[in-house]
């Protein structure tokens, strides 16, 4: 356990002991209540899942399931129905995974090199450059659903994972870059010049030299945009057809569509599957997370 | 024999802010070339032109006879040391040390060889697997020295290489520079604003100021008879005394005086009669010696009050002021001048320098 008071050297006294380990009870307190308050909704999505209807409908909200049931769950992944059809979420959890990934690392890719370049290959215009795309990150959403629809259509791309994917970078490239353009500058120019004279070229010192350097701002990167894509729901809802449309969309019509009684239990696991990819990378690349986010200099 | 570095009326602006002006620099084969300047004099980006990192706006630099003015630095046969070392981060010395011949195709076993050799030139075979975070500053400094050795270059250049080394290392790698080029043989250009590593290191001296020229020799010509006031001030140390001073014709030579606080002028005669009334007299704190340990032509002694002694070990340094000035003498260690009392100061007039006071210009 942390020690939350200033450790003192000078003897307090046993008054000042008891007010320091109640005021500590108290602090613990609060921290556990709101722990618990962050907490109930999963635990009622977890433990709704795993209930049959009848059990839901007779039992209460928070109470632990009596009989452990993973039904809800093949029903939510592979047979609820999403409207007309009836294959459950994987058909659409595959659309997205096709979908997040390549859309993840295209926009990396080409944050890196936008940040490099901008921030170590200086030209005239970069900093307007730049300035254009961090505006390009302040564009709501919905400003350029109409015009995006357009030019998807123009090149052939409406409704197809290839557009969505299209889409998803066109929007990334503005984060990706700001991330990398901001750790690439605490690179010191020196390396560059180093390595022009060592007879290293613009790919060559981007590949050897400054991709080895960037694991940390990768996966902050990473993470953000897996994040922003498989959450996403207004692209995926507004550029995909019957066959390509991202989880997030299928989630929607699962919950909105069902017929008769309302299956409580297959929505939440439905939820949780959809939420399970973010939850994962987050768990195993959230220490580098905040590494990369305070990560600052580069030091030789 | 050609030269092996050429720059010719070479002029570099950023905007309309001119960082370098009419640079006419050119070195021998096996020539030690120092840039040495105050800090924004433009030593470092004359170096950075001529490494081609810097585009220039007008002019010409000739490495070996071809016209690299246009080139991209991997293609001038140069290796280059920077201030920060710029070893990469990610990279171990041995792999530091061969991502040039690696990038330029060169086989595996040469490559090997060459680290070989020049790991045990620096004595660092045993850092070789290491990465630059886990060296020291000299390390670092030797692992930047090896990235260049291995090159093999025509013309190596170095950019302010020991100024983030402590005083003592700093020292060491100085003079191991200095082996290094008289074992070599190799030309250097080396940037510095440390006018004692310029005097040790180099054969010859090229003084900036604002992106001018100033003066261009060798060592002792730079020290002994600097063409201008400020090459004066900026050589040496303690700095050369520049002292005001008043001049009459007095026969076929020159009556120099020069004001005192207690009003009676210290006068000296020099047999030069071409000097105008007023001048700048330059003199070296090791010019002025105490009477009766300089002897020689031109020595004129005069009696002067000391206001200050400062023993450094080997010498005794004095303050006189003199023509308004705070004036240095460096005196033997066991000298007696005691504060406030006069002394018996002997003026080398052979070794003097005489400026005019309105452009700063060299008279004699």
């Amino acid at each position: 356990m942390t020690n939350f008071a200033p450790a003192s050297t000078f003897n307090a006294g046993s008054a000042g002991k008891w007010r320091r380990a109640i005021l500590r009870l108290i602090l613990l307190s609060v921290l556990v209540i709101f722990a618990l308050f962050y907490l109930m909704p999963l635990f009622v999505m977890v433990t709704t899942s795993l209930k049959s209807l009848e059990e839901i409908r007779t039992g209460s909200l928070v109470a632990l399931p009596r009989e452990v049931t993973f039904e809800a769950w093949r029903t939510a992944w592979s047979s609820a129905c999403t409207g007309i059809q009836c294959e459950g979420l994987r058909p659409y959890f595959w659309n997205s995974v096709q979908l997040a990934i390549p859309a993840v690392l295209i926009s990396t890719l080409l944050g890196a090199i936008n940040g490099y370049v901008i921030a170590q290959w200086k030209f005239r215009g970069a900093n307007l450059i730049f300035s254009l795309m961090l505006f390009g990150c302040f564009i709501p959403f919905q400003v350029v659903l109409l015009p995006m629809a357009r030019t998807l259509g123009l090149m052939g791309l409406a409704g197809s994972i290839p557009g969505l994917i299209f889409v998803h970078v066109v929007y990334g490239i503005g984060f990706t870059t700001l991330f990398f353009r901001n750790y690439y500058v605490s690179v010191p120019s020196e390396l560059v010049k180093a390595a022009k004279v060592d007879g290293a070229g613009f790919f060559r010192i981007f590949w050897s030299i400054f991709l080895p350097l960037s694991l940390p701002i990768i996966v902050v990167t990473v993470i953000w945009q897996f994040t922003q894509i498989w959450n996403d729901f207004l692209f995926g809802v507004s550029f995909s057809q019957a066959g390509t449309q991202p989880i997030t969309v299928a989630l929607n019509n699962i919950v909105n569509s069902t017929t008769g009684v309302k299956e409580y239990n297959v929505d939440m696991a439905a939820a949780i599957i959809a939420a399970l990819p973010t939850l994962l990378v987050y768990v195993v690349a959230g220490k580098y997370f905040i590494r990369g986010l305070t990560a600052g200099s580069v030091k030789g | 024999m050609a030269p092996i570095l050429d720059i010719t009326s070479l002029y570099k602006n950023y905007g309309q802010t001119e960082i370098l002006k009419d640079i006419n620099v050119s070195i021998e084969p096996g020539d030690f070339l120092v840039l040495v300047g105050p800090s924004g004099c433009g030593k470092s980006t004359l170096l950075n032109c001529i490494a081609g990192l810097e585009p220039i706006t007008s002019g010409s630099i000739e490495i070996d006879g071809r016209d690299m003015t246009q080139v991209s630095p991997k293609d001038r046969d140069i290796a280059m040391v920077f201030q920060s070392y710029a070893l990469y981060p990610t990279m171990t010395v041995a792999k530091n040390i061969t991502f040039g011949m690696k990038v330029r195709g060169v086989d595996a076993a040469t490559q090997e060889a060459k680290l070989q050799q020049v790991a045990s030139q620096l004595q660092i075979e045993q850092l070789l697997h290491r990465r630059p975070s886990q060296l020291s500053g000299g390390q670092r400094q030797r692992v930047a020295m090896g990235r260049a050795l291995v090159r093999d270059p025509k013309l190596f250049l170095f950019d302010e290489p020991l100024s983030n080394l402590d005083a003592k290392l700093r020292v060491e790698m100085r003079s191991e520079i200095k082996k290094l080029h008289l074992n070599l043989g190799a030309s250097m250009v080396y940037v510095t604003h440390d006018q004692i590593e310029a005097m040790t290191l180099a054969t010859k001296i090229v003084v900036l100021k604002g992106g001018v020229v100033q003066q261009i020799g060798s060592p002792a010509e730079i020290y002994n008879r600097p063409a201008n006031l400020f090459v004066a001030d900026f050589m040496g140390s303690p700095a050369m005394n520049l002292i005001p001073a008043r001049t009459h014709k007095n026969g076929s030579g020159t009556r120099i005086e020069i004001a005192r606080d207690t009003g009676e002028p210290l006068v000296l005669s020099d047999p030069n009669s071409d000097l105008p009334s007023d001048v700048i007299l330059g003199l070296r704190p090791e010019d002025i010696a105490e009477a009766g340990f300089r002897a020689g032509e031109g020595v004129q002694e005069a009696r002067c009050v000391i206001d200050m002694v400062e023993p450094a070990g080997a010498d005794t340094y004095v303050v006189s002021r003199l023509g308004g000035k705070q004036v240095t003498a460096r005196l033997h260690a066991e000298t007696k001048a005691q504060p406030g009392q006069p002394l018996n100061l002997a003026f080398d007039l052979s070794k003097v320098s005489y400026f005019a006071p309105e452009t700063g210009e060299r008279l004699n």
